[in-house]
């Protein structure tokens, strides 16, 4: 059990203030630090790895600063937003080289144990550079975990990982989460961490937004307002039925077709397929507004 | 020293491209001692020019340069750094390993060839003095080019104009530098150790020995000291 502590963090570069005074405590289990780009996450995850100092304020896990201090590695794993790896290892030398250098009783053991674990034997002997891009995260993840830490930090790991990858990555991370240990990822991307059960930190702009149960952000991600341009066989027709609805705020209708204002992402989805059945309206196109991240995040911030 | 550290060193420096570098500037070396022995020159006539010239200004400081660079500045510039950094290792031994298998490679690549020009030179004392000159040479640039590593985002670069500039360009105006410069200390150990006509130092023995040891155990000190305090910066915030 190993708890990671942040008191007033803030890290500055210059006049460019990139975490600005972050408090936080992660405990055992699962933690989702979600932002858009730019927010600061990996300024922070940084910091949580000992590889930057806070420019002020304390950061800690159990009890022991994280900077200029190696030996705190040894319950420490990490998974860094940066997939270099040395591509002229095999992705077993790799995973072992790992486990030599946190100097485990059996290192060849702890190898073994954590490539199965990110189902990586079958291409364990591939040299890394021949590697795809998800190949290439489990098999760091599998380097991270070999000296089985009681703290994970993952920045961004779901990034280039197919559905059933990134599903197979939230269960592995789940029962590490189970364990009892601490495990902290970082995404941009909302809908890639819609398996997850614990709790979720949001940062905006360096500051810590909103933190609590995924159900509850969740909610609100579900129930923002969005824009959708729909193309129909009737569109006239099809406006008229909306309107009737309480979860669609405005329609306009142009030469493209329709821009519907939904007040509920969630409500009007699912209602879109049932008013066109009824009315016998085929429709032919139905896209999401380009929504920006931020806006997204911005909204999450300002309803909570 | 790491086995592990030195096993991934050593498989980088060697599996990069830029390794291939240092295949013809030995081969050159070597080249054109057997050319001047070919046209009958005497050893004491080119000595100067290809084992002092062409071999300590030039052969074993670029190779230390490229070999002592890329041990470390390689591996930061393309984050694989963060891999051995996040290891629970005294970043102490992190920076000696990687001098070692630096200092072993450039002695190798530069020890041989200019032991192979003592021999065309006929005589096997220098053969061997330049063996020793050429690690003691090693040792000392390759842990002012992994303290490059550290301090610089363009190790390369400033290593470069360390070579060209100072003991290149000043070495030969003014004498003050030679007091500061790694080439000259090699001239001078070598030409205490097996005295001929082939190569002179410039330089007092005793002051060149202790001035090596000096820039070995500083820069690497050093060189640790700012490893410990290596930032790694994110692409994005």
């Amino acid at each position: 059990m190993s708890t990671v502590d942040l008191q007033h963090v803030s890290r500055w570069y210059g006049n460019v203030v990139a975490v600005n005074d972050v408090t936080m405590t992660l405990g055992p289990g699962v933690t989702g630090l979600l932002g858009p780009n730019g927010a600061g996450k990996t300024t922070l995850l940084h910091m949580m790895s000992g590889f930057l100092a806070p420019s002020r304020g304390t950061l800690t896990v159990d009890g022991a600063p994280t900077w200029r201090n190696p030996d705190v590695y040894r319950s420490l794993g990490l998974v860094s937003e940066r997939e270099s790896v040395h591509g002229f290892l095999t992705g077993k030398e790799f995973v072992l080289a790992s486990a030599k250098l946190f100097r485990l009783a059996n290192p060849e053991e702890a190898a073994r144990r954590a490539l199965a674990l990110v189902e990586m034997e079958p291409a364990q002997d591939r040299r890394i550079e021949t590697y795809s891009k998800g190949m290439r995260q489990r098999i760091r993840v599998a380097a991270a975990l070999v000296h089985e830490p009681s703290v994970l930090l993952l920045d961004e790991p779901f990034n280039g990982m197919d559905p059933r990858q990134r599903f197979h990555m939230m269960d592995l991370l789940h029962k590490m989460g189970d364990d009892g240990r601490t495990v902290l990822f970082s995404s941009h991307i909302l809908e890639e961490v819609e398996q997850v059960s614990g709790t979720v930190q949001v940062m905006v702009s360096g500051r810590l937004a909103a933190s609590g149960e995924f159900r509850t952000i969740r909610r609100l991600m579900t129930n923002r307002p969005h824009v959708f341009t729909i193309r129909s066989s009737d569109d006239r027709r099809l406006a008229v039925a909306l309107m009737a609805q309480d979860s669609v705020a405005g329609v306009d209708i142009d030469a493209t077709g329709l821009q519907v204002r939904a007040s509920d992402y969630g409500t009007f989805t699912r209602a879109l397929p049932r008013i066109a059945l009824k009315e016998g309206v085929r429709v032919r196109r139905l896209l999401p507004a380009d929504e920006s991240l931020e806006s997204v995040f911005s909204y999450l911030v300002g309803a909570r | 020293m790491n086995a592990t550290v030195a096993m991934i060193t050593t498989r980088g420096l060697l599996g990069r491209r830029r390794i291939w570098l240092l295949v013809p500037l030995p081969l050159l070396l070597i080249g054109l001692a057997l050319i001047a022995r070919a046209t009958g020159a005497e050893p004491a006539d080119w000595g100067e020019g290809i084992i002092g010239g062409l071999g300590f200004t030039a052969v074993l400081p670029v190779i230390a340069l490229i070999v002592g660079t890329g041990v470390l500045g390689s591996e930061i510039d393309d984050g694989t750094i963060t891999h051995i950094l996040s290891k629970p290792l005294p970043r102490s031994e992190i920076i000696f390993t990687k001098l070692g298998v630096a200092t072993g490679v450039t002695a190798l690549f530069a020890g041989v060839p200019l032991f192979i020009v003592g021999l065309i030179a006929g005589d096997a004392a220098v053969a061997f003095a330049l063996v020793v000159g050429a690690v003691v040479g090693s040792l000392a640039y390759c842990s002012l080019f992994v303290l490059l590593s550290v301090v610089t985002r363009r190790p390369v670069l400033v290593g470069l104009a360390y070579v060209v500039l100072w003991e290149g360009v000043l070495g030969n105006i003014l004498t003050g530098t030679q007091k500061l410069s790694v080439q000259q200390y090699v001239q001078a150990i070598v030409d205490a150790l097996a005295p001929s006509d082939l190569l002179h130092g410039n330089v007092a023995v005793p002051l060149s020995c202790v001035m090596a040891g000096v820039f070995t155990v500083a820069s690497t000190a050093y060189a640790v000291q700012r490893l410990r305090t290596l930032s790694v910066a994110g692409e994005t915030g």
